[in-house]
């Protein structure tokens, strides 16, 4: 088989969240607050696509990421796909799909909204998923993409 | 029976017609006043100054025999020394059986409203909701024509940024009603409120000119704000173009007057004593609604 599909499985345990936009990894990792976590984890950055031109893979090792914590990628990478991997071998394998809320994961865009001046968790209701708009519990004002891609960069 | 008046987005119309049959039951009381909230206190917040909407919520507390306790801006207690805005409420929960609280911080009030056990109303938040006055003004409309279904009603002036104008469409389009939107080109209706209205399915249009009105049952006049403006002659031009005075208001017929107070100039004061003139009995208003959610939340109205 192909170096990629190796490259892919070449965790022996765990998630290889593949087809993140390319550029995205890094927003991934912050979504799903990889950067906090003990486990490996390994950032590939625009590789070849069979789908499209180029993507990031993000691998987690030992961990496998159930589908309510993963979902919110969507956010930025609804084409991503999640494989969960058990002695190299891929045994499940799924689509990203938004929430109906989503919690603790965005800055409200929107200034003058209480979350931005207080300790409180965000929480978004997802009004639309494509395109996206999402509105603020709290302030009541929308997001849309555009806006969710300039607070997750 | 919702526990909190957070946002017209939350109720639901059986929510609003039982709090306008509540404000018609309350104004036997309106007058000489009941002992129905004796013992009861009220907690007013309001961290930015509206002294109006205090006084009609005191009012109203006072008139269901209760007591009221607060502040009306914050210079007066610790929360410019940085207290968050959760603990105030904790606090202030524990001195009374209701807070009513206005915040210039959009989706202050739901957060007030999670943190407390008591029941909250959102007298304000920024440039959010104020669902007391949305209430009002569609209890002042049943009450002058007895029903909301059937009526034609303009809304005019700043439609972009005033919020009163936003929530009240919001609130009729749960009713059968026609719309007519009238403001310059620059302060036009959001999108986001047109969108609504689409889905659901309420008619309107939208004119620039106050000639253009058709022929409404009610026009809602707003605050046209100089702020709004990068050009203070293109205020002066707006400001006199949305005026109700003696001559424009022939175009309108017998059509109600409603408007939010406090005017600047856009009725003129020899419209007040005209039977187009609705806006101080729509103030007045505000007691027997107030009055009846206050009762409907501590839960002695009956
Ligand atoms: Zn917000």
């Amino acid at each position: 088989m192909s170096k990629k599909k190796l490259k892919v499985s070449a965790i022996r345990n765990g998630t290889v969240i593949d087809h993140i936009r390319p550029g995205k990894a890094f927003s991934v990792v912050k979504i799903l607050h990889l950067d906090e976590t003990d486990e490996t984890v390994t950032i590939t950055s625009r590789v070849a696509s069979k789908v499209s031109g180029t993507k990031d893979i993000v691998k987690i090792e030992d961990r496998e990421l159930l589908t309510e914590e993963v979902s919110s990628i969507a956010l930025i990478s609804p084409e991503a796909t999640v494989n969960i991997i058990k002695e190299y071998e891929v045994i499940d394998k799924r689509n990203v799909r938004l929430p109906d809320t989503i919690e603790n994961i965005l800055p409200c865009s929107n200034p003058v909204c209480i979350t931005n001046h207080e300790p409180v968790v965000t929480v978004f209701r997802v009004e639309r998923s494509r395109p996206i708009v999402l509105r603020c519990h709290y302030c009541e004002r929308t997001m849309q993409e555009k806006d969710v891609v300039k607070v997750l960069g | 029976m919702v526990q909190d008046i957070i946002s017209i987005r939350d109720l639901e119309k059986a929510d609003i017609e039982n709090a306008l049959l509540t404000a018609a039951d309350m104004e036997r009381f309106a007058e000489k006043g009941t002992t129905m909230a004796q013992g009861k206190i009220l907690s007013t917040l309001f961290f930015e100054p509206s002294t109006r909407t205090m006084m009609s919520f005191q009012s109203a507390m006072n008139r269901l025999g209760g007591k009221v306790i607060g502040f009306s801006d914050i210079k007066s207690i610790s929360v410019q020394k940085g207290e968050t805005l959760s603990d105030t409420v904790r606090m202030m929960e524990q001195y009374s059986d209701i807070i009513v609280i206005r915040h210039p911080l959009e989706g202050s009030a739901r957060l007030a409203a999670e943190v407390a056990d008591v029941p909250v109303i959102n007298a304000g938040d920024g440039a959010n909701q104020h669902p007391t006055q949305t209430l009002l003004d569609l209890y002042t409309i049943k009450k002058e024509f007895d029903t909301i279904d059937g009526l034609t009603i303009a809304l005019m002036g700043d439609l972009k940024y005033g919020r009163t104008v936003h929530s009240l469409a919001y609130a009729l389009s749960l009713y059968d009603v026609e719309l007519v939107f009238v403001s310059p080109r620059e302060l036009r209706m959001p999108h986001e409120v047109t969108e609504h209205l689409k889905e659901k399915k309420t008619p309107y249009r939208e004119v620039v000119n106050l000639e253009d009105i058709p022929k409404v049952d009610l026009v809602y006049a707003t605050r046209i704000q100089k702020e709004r403006f990068a050009d203070p002659n293109e205020y002066e031009r707006t400001k006199d173009a949305y005026r109700i005075d003696k001559s424009s208001i022939r175009l309108l017929g017998d059509a109600r007057i409603m408007h939010p107070l406090p005017r600047v100039s856009e009725i003129a004061p020899e419209i007040d004593k005209t039977p187009n003139a609705l806006y101080f009995e729509q103030a007045g208003n505000g007691i027997p609604v107030r009055m009846a959610l206050l009762s409907m939340l501590m839960g002695v109205n009956r």
